[in-house]
């Protein structure tokens, strides 16, 4: 698979996401369909998709404690241990999976940043190489801004945080940019950033050759199924308005398992492939790479404390193996080490000839 | 040591060239001043004979740990180039080399594609002076400073025949460490002691 | 490459890159000088491993068993239930790059195959193909593909050009581990008896004799007896070790190479000065022909291997009757004590936790493994003043410090090692930052490939951590790295000797032996290696 053919195979593929709630409802009105059924057969994988996968990974024990330790150890009173990277105890770990997780350390250790380099003598240079780290924070975190500014189409009245974060997000366009006047709504600095940030990640995926090298069609698919996610979201908010007030009702009353069928013909088909494409995106999420999300709290290398030297660790499926016992090793080699002087647990006398004569003879 | 780099040592190249001609007009000025240009191209050449995956890590990755193979392409050719074109300091010339072909000698090269770099620097050469007026005199000097590259290949295949003898000679030296003490003590091998130094 | 290319071949050199192909449709080429030779039978046989054959890696026919598929695929299944680690792996990795640039091997050596996130795709997509729905049904495009003999030419070919040390694991953003990946790689190799002999040798003379290099019990005396009369030659001190003695109140086990092979031979007299050093102040310490190995080539083989073979330290210390156990200068030993050890063949209930008959520390962090690192031993030592050290018989070296991949990135040892030095020697530099501590360089010889037939993959996967050693000798002088492994101190001379021929290799407690003053001791004029002191090389003409 190469990357051309991946990045075609992949664009091909959401082309058709979008085509089919474009045809489905703009031409052939199947509104429960796309409004009901698929959503909820879609979320239904979802959950159902990712419970399976996560008690699937669970099921398999954690037979040996394997944290990649990437600080001092705890060991003697005077020497300084370190107890996020090295954690001796769960709070550590604790702590080293919270940074993990909130500000995706590890990435943040990849890059460098400075570099000397010889154009006619020797040279101090900086590069801010952290840029994969920066658009995979940014699009994590306006990702989950944007998800959680959606509460204001599931939630009547509107919860306090929603308002919140809609404040904070649009704190930038007042009297900023020039279409405030024009009936525009406010602009999200999040909705500007997640595309910003995706289109990054796809330009490295392309432009890197190694990143290229190891893009799979799976790598490629969910970044453009992503933008053009964000791409309809977008259009709606900023440009082709849908009937707000509709779509909200519908959404609350898929959640309280009780849509209304006479509502979904008023709004228009832009909100059915906006919704269309995140059914396919929850769908395809438990069987693709986005379940990462969820392994990450399973990391063994990080989740777990370097304790196993004073703290016992068990395996569940640990079973007796054959070994070579010291008897065996003596009978083999006793009378070599009793012309040593070594000391041995049988005397001389019960060793037998043919044992002296197999041991001259495997040497 | 080739003779033609021995007796180049001994005539700085700019005293080849025909005096009184334009200054601007010899090769090493024109060298000079496509300088940057043609350490460019030669350095990408010498990192296409690198698989696609791993060129632009080469390329791009800037810290010389990180990064050696294409600290040393990097910081090498320049040198290389800059003493090929003073054709003084074979010394330098062999050291650089060395650093190049020390690590192409343990890469999945064969021997001709190990050294070949070298010659890729008279193929950007003269498509670097493509289009250069050939006034009299620079041709020689072009064929001049090609037999001095071409000196430099022979040179490249003695380093690197020297490299691939250091692998087999560390191979063997391995196997006498590992097992040196033993044989040692097993008394199969006898060594003659030192003679006693000031008797 | 018995076609003879024609001349046009020979110049060109530009490169055809594989752009429109892709990694998966490339068979891997098995060149000479990166991979190891094939395991011999035999030494399947004596310690029961499956399908022992003579076969030979570039000849076509591997021999496999006919079911060998099968073979390889219950051996995947079979792991994805024992492992979650594996299960993880195997699903989470998004191919952000991360990793890629961080492998010894990929940076030495330019094939993009030794990237670590490609190393585990070469197994993922077989996991892929046949245990999750995506890949059944979408094949490649889903990144699946069939496990063909090529596939697992492939993978063989690659698995063991990786040293497991865990370099990759600390830059990916969900800590996947690609020594992990390995290990299970070659466990599934090991099922169709494709281990390599530089592995299967010494685990099969480690089984018998208790060691890699199959050395008989008085042998190994021997080996001891003759550095007692080394140690007298250089320093007048008569030292007594004691072996397989019962009763003793610690029992010492350390990597046979530091026996048998230069330069580990110094740090091993280290010990042996320093243990008679103790001796009055109350040290009763003996060392074991039965358990004398510290490595575990098992544990580059399979987890039950490497069981096998370690399952002797504990069933020694047992018999002994000793307290608690010492482990010398070893990298893969101490992540396998670290992390395996007491899980595999604990709880050592007969023994008891370690204290320090010297000073009285408690060695509160091997509480329930009740074995402790000589370096944590000798720092406490140092600390607490009982040695009588004279750091200028070390300054004819000047010193630089490589962490082994295992001690660093498997438990955390930095400090310790650092101190030591510290206290032995009077000139000592850091490599640069970024190659060392946890984010130190492999040797690339470790994990069981430092055999002599891959010597241009040992020396191009080493070639990162030599640029660093060669940074401090071009600018401090630096002449002697130190390291705590026995496998650093059999690779690193020869590696050393292709980049940096300048710089020599040392155990730290050989630099301990060297500064250790003895009581009504002579003055030394020459180290453990019998070279002269600083200010002493006149004396040694004259």
């Amino acid at each position: 698979m190469n990357f051309i053919l991946g990045i075609v195979i992949s664009s091909i593929a959401v082309t058709i996401v979008v085509l089919i709630p474009l045809l489905g409802v703009g031409a052939w009105n199947l509104y429960t369909l796309f409004g009901i059924i698929i959503p909820y057969a879609a979320m239904a994988t979802f959950f159902g998709g990712i419970v399976v996968k996560v008690i699937g990974w669970g099921r398999s024990p954690v037979p040996f404690r394997i944290p990649t330790t990437a600080g001092q150890q705890w060991t003697l009173p005077w020497i300084k241990p370190n107890p996020v990277d090295n954690p001796k105890n769960t709070a550590g770990a604790v702590v080293r999976m919270v940074f993990e997780i909130l500000t995706f350390r590890s990435l943040f250790r990849n890059t460098r940043i400075e570099y000397r380099r010889t154009e006619g003598g020797p040279k101090l240079d900086y590069e801010w190489e952290k840029w994969l780290w920066l658009a995979a924070l940014v699009f994590h975190y306006c990702f989950l801004v944007i998800f959680l500014r959606h509460f204001r189409f599931f939630l009547e009245p509107v919860p306090g945080f929603v308002t919140l974060l809609e404040t904070l997000d649009g704190f930038m366009q007042m009297g900023v940019l020039p279409f405030n006047g024009l009936g525009l709504p406010s602009v999200y600095l999040t909705d500007m950033l997640v595309m910003l940030a995706l289109t990054y990640l796809l330009l490295r995926r392309i432009y890197i050759h190694q990143a290229r090298y190891i893009s799979l069609p799976a790598d490629y698919f969910p970044l453009f199924l992503l933008l053009a996610l964000g791409t309809t979201g977008l259009l709606m908010r900023y440009f082709l308005r849908v009937d707000i007030t509709a779509v909200k009702e519908l959404v609350i009353g898929l959640f309280r398992f009780s849509p209304d069928p006479k509502i979904l013909g008023g709004i228009g088909v832009l909100f059915y492939i906006h919704l269309f494409i995140v059914c396919v995106l929850i769908a395809y999420f438990p069987f693709s790479k986005l379940m990462h999300f969820a392994g990450i709290f399973l990391s063994p290398t990080r989740n777990l404390s370097n304790n196993s030297r004073f703290v016992r660790h068990t395996n569940p499926w640990n079973y007796p193996v054959a070994t070579h016992t010291y008897e065996e090793y003596e009978d083999d080699f006793r009378d070599a080490m009793i012309e040593a002087g070594l000391p041995v647990e049988k005397g001389a006398e019960s060793t037998g000839e043919t044992e002296e004569a197999e041991s001259g003879e495997k040497e | 040591m080739p003779q033609a780099i021995a007796k180049a040592q001994k005539t700085p190249f700019i005293q080849l060239l025909a005096a009184g001609e334009n200054p601007r007009m010899d090769l090493e000025n024109l060298l000079i001043d496509n300088r940057s240009n043609i350490i460019r191209k030669w350095r990408e050449l010498i990192l296409a004979s690198y698989p696609e995956g791993t060129q632009r890590f080469l390329a791009k990755e800037k810290s010389r740990f990180a990064n050696p193979v294409g600290h040393v392409i990097d910081r090498d050719i320049e040198t290389l180039f800059d003493e090929l074109v003073k054709g003084e300091g074979i010394d330098k010339i062999s050291s650089c080399l060395d650093n190049i072909i020390r690590i192409r000698a343990v890469q999945d090269f064969k021997p001709s594609h190990a050294i070949s770099f070298v010659l890729g620097l008279k193929k950007v050469v003269r498509e670097e002076l493509e289009g250069s007026p050939v006034e009299n005199g620079l041709w020689g000097q072009l064929q001049a400073f090609e037999t001095r590259v071409d000196d430099v290949v022979l040179l490249a295949f003695d380093i690197f025949s020297q490299c691939r003898q250091k692998i087999c000679d560390i191979r063997v030296n391995e196997v006498k460490n590992q097992v040196g003490r033993l044989l040692e003590r097993a008394n199969l091998v006898c060594e003659i002691p030192d003679s006693e130094a000031g008797l | 490459m018995a076609d003879t290319p024609k001349p046009e071949e020979l110049a060109r050199i530009d490169y055809l890159p594989p752009l429109f192909r892709g990694w998966m449709n490339e068979p891997a080429e098995i060149r000479p000088g990166i991979y190891c030779y094939a395991s011999k039978p035999k030494n399947l046989e004596y310690v029961d491993m499956p399908n022992p054959r003579e076969w030979n890696p570039v000849v076509d026919d591997w021999k496999l068993p006919d079911n060998w598929q099968e073979i390889i695929l219950d051996g995947i299944r079979e792991r994805l239930e024992k492992f979650r680690s594996f299960k993880l792996f195997m699903d989470i990795c998004v191919r952000c790059g991360a990793c890629a640039d961080k492998c010894h091997f990929f940076i030495g050596s330019g094939d993009p195959k030794n990237m670590p996130v490609l190393r585990a795709e070469l197994l993922r997509s077989v996991y892929r193909r046949n245990f999750t729905v995506g890949g059944k049904i979408f094949g490649i495009l889903a990144g699946a593909r069939e496990l063909t003999e090529d596939v697992l030419k492939e993978l063989w070919y690659y698995l063991y050009q990786c040293t497991e040390c865990r370099r990759c694991s600390l830059f990916c953003p969900y800590g996947i581990d690609t020594a992990e990946i390995t290990i299970m790689g070659r466990e599934l190799t090991n099922l169709l008896g494709l281990n390599i002999d530089w592995i299967a040798a010494p685990v099969a003379n480690c089984y018998r004799t208790g060691n890699h290099l199959g050395i008989q019990p008085h042998a190994y005396k021997d080996m001891l007896d003759f550095f007692t009369d080394e140690i007298e030659e250089i320093t007048g001190i008569k030292v007594d070790p004691s072996f397989n003695r019962k009763g003793a109140e610690i029992l010492f086990i350390t990597p046979s190479g530091d026996v048998f092979a230069d330069p580990g031979t110094y740090t091993c007299m280290g010990y042996m000065m320093l243990f008679h050093y103790l001796q009055e102040q109350g040290l009763d310490i003996t060392w074991s022909t039965y358990a004398s190995e510290g490595g575990n080539f098992g544990y580059f083989t399979s987890h039950e291997m490497a069981k096998r073979l370690n399952a002797k330290m504990y069933a020694e210390a047992k018999r002994l009757g000793v307290k608690w156990i010492l482990g010398g200068e070893c990298g893969h030993m101490w992540r396998v004590l670290n992390q395996y050890m007491d899980t595999w063949n604990g709880p050592p209930d007969f023994l008891e936790e370690p204290v320090s008959p010297i000073t009285g520390t408690k060695f509160e962090n091997a509480k329930t493994t009740k074995m402790v690192h000589i370096t944590e031993f000798t720092a406490d030592l140092i600390k607490n003043n009982r040695l009588k050290l004279d750091p200028s018989r070390n300054d004819h070296h000047i010193m630089t410090y490589h962490d082994s991949c295992n001690t660093a990135r498997g438990m955390g040892l930095f400090e310790e090692p650092r101190y030591v030095i510290n206290n032995v020697c009077n000139n000592f530099y850091e490599m640069p930052l970024e190659t060392i501590r946890e984010q130190t360089f492999c040797c690339g010889s470790g994990a069981g490939l430092n055999a002599g037939e891959d010597m241009e993959l040992r020396m191009r996967g080493g070639l990162p951590r030599a640029n660093a050693v060669k940074h401090v000798h071009e600018k401090n002088g630096v002449n002697m790295l130190a390291c705590i492994c026995a496998i650093d101190r059999a690779v690193l001379p020869t590696l050393m000797e292709y980049w940096v021929p300048e710089v020599n290799v040392t155990g730290v407690h050989e630099l301990v032996g060297n500064a250790l003053v003895f009581e009504g001791e002579g003055e030394r004029t020459t180290d453990l290696r019998g070279e002269p002191l600083a200010g002493m090389e006149e004396e040694e003409d004259v």
